[in-house]
């Protein structure tokens, strides 16, 4: 078994309303940033964990999305990024 | 009948169903603690409202997968009544008992208001009131806003599982009076069995007039009446 840095991202799925991310691109045009279309506010989870190697961290981590990280009825994920050994 | 209720780290209205229960409906009301696998023989199994494990990651998330849970779910899934109000609606959406999910209020606003809110369907938990007839009930709540896909939705609207909505206080439906972007301002729903409700607005803070509308109570005498049926 070896350390792996899995990173996940997780965003509210698209054509649900996302109120977070409306009132953040609001903010954003308030700011002078009127060049901004859409906004989509969601999660970056940082897992590291233990696997025999780099696939088999990557197919723990999507399952752990399944089960809690993600809610299926309204977000979707995506595994960002699977690094070999801790975070320094 | 044997009512209990769960409390999980973070529950806060797992004493107003108590009281609710043992007080104004006269029932036995025991509490069941999250991390036990024992539902004490009870015959309703409530989910109180709260901030279950601080809402961290989804409110209801990591509830779910409290010990008792496995136990709330056998219960379900043998047909017995199961209840989530606030809180334990979200964690019953989150547990797959009741479709759908609960998420961040339009607004942004955490709402707590006393709102209008419609008896939409005759089942096991409305049978003390008219279908139609409006109550009042306490709402507060920042994740209400109801959510699951087009084809569901239909699906519950078809299947007479819509059970509350909410509505001005002449029973009208607008988006005015919607206080959280619920789609189709649903308040409410129940399974596609019929004995698992969950609702946002909290009957177990309205039995009594002095402090909320009353209008709570027939909820829970809607069930002694099924005792025997």
């Amino acid at each position: 078994m070896s350390r792996f840095r899995v990173t996940v991202q997780i965003t509210p799925r698209r054509g649900i309303l996302d109120p977070q991310g409306k009132a953040v691109a609001g903010a954003l045009h308030a700011l002078g940033f009127p060049a901004v279309h859409d906004v989509h506010v969601g999660r970056h989870i940082v897992l590291e964990l233990d696997a025999a190697d780099q696939a088999s961290a990557e197919r723990d981590a999507r399952a752990m999305c399944e089960r809690l990280l993600a809610n299926p009825v309204t977000e979707d994920f995506a595994i960002a990024g699977v690094t070999a050994g801790a975070a320094t | 009948m044997k009512f209990g209720v769960v409390t999980f780290p973070g529950s806060n209205g797992d004493y107003d169903a108590f009281k609710a229960v043992a007080e104004r409906l006269g029932e036995e009301a025991v509490y069941l603690w999250h991390k036990d696998h024992d539902l004490q023989g009870v015959d309703v199994v409530i989910l109180p409202g709260g901030f279950s494990y601080g809402d961290y990651l989804r409110a209801g998330a990591i509830a779910r997968f409290s010990p008792i849970m496995q136990e709330v779910a056998a219960h379900a899934k043998a047909g017995r009544p199961v209840v989530g109000f606030c809180n334990g609606f979200q964690i019953a959406c989150e547990a797959g008992l009741l479709p759908g999910a609960l998420l961040r209020n339009d607004s942004l606003q955490f709402v707590c208001a006393q709102v209008p809110v419609r008896v939409e369907a005759a089942n096991r938990f409305t049978a003390g009131y008219e279908v139609g007839q409006v109550l009042t009930l306490p709402i507060a709540h920042g994740d209400g806003r109801y959510t699951a896909d087009e084809a569901t939705l239909d699906r519950l609207e078809g299947e007479g599982q819509v059970a509350f909505r909410y509505v001005s206080a002449a029973g009208e439906v607008d988006a005015a009076w919607n206080p959280n972007g619920s789609a189709r301002a649903i308040a409410g729903v129940t399974n596609a069995a019929g004995n698992v409700l969950g609702m946002m607005p909290h009957p177990e803070r309205a039995v009594e007039a002095l402090v909320s509308s009353g209008d709570g109570l027939p909820l829970f005498e809607s069930l002694l009446a099924r005792v025997g049926a």
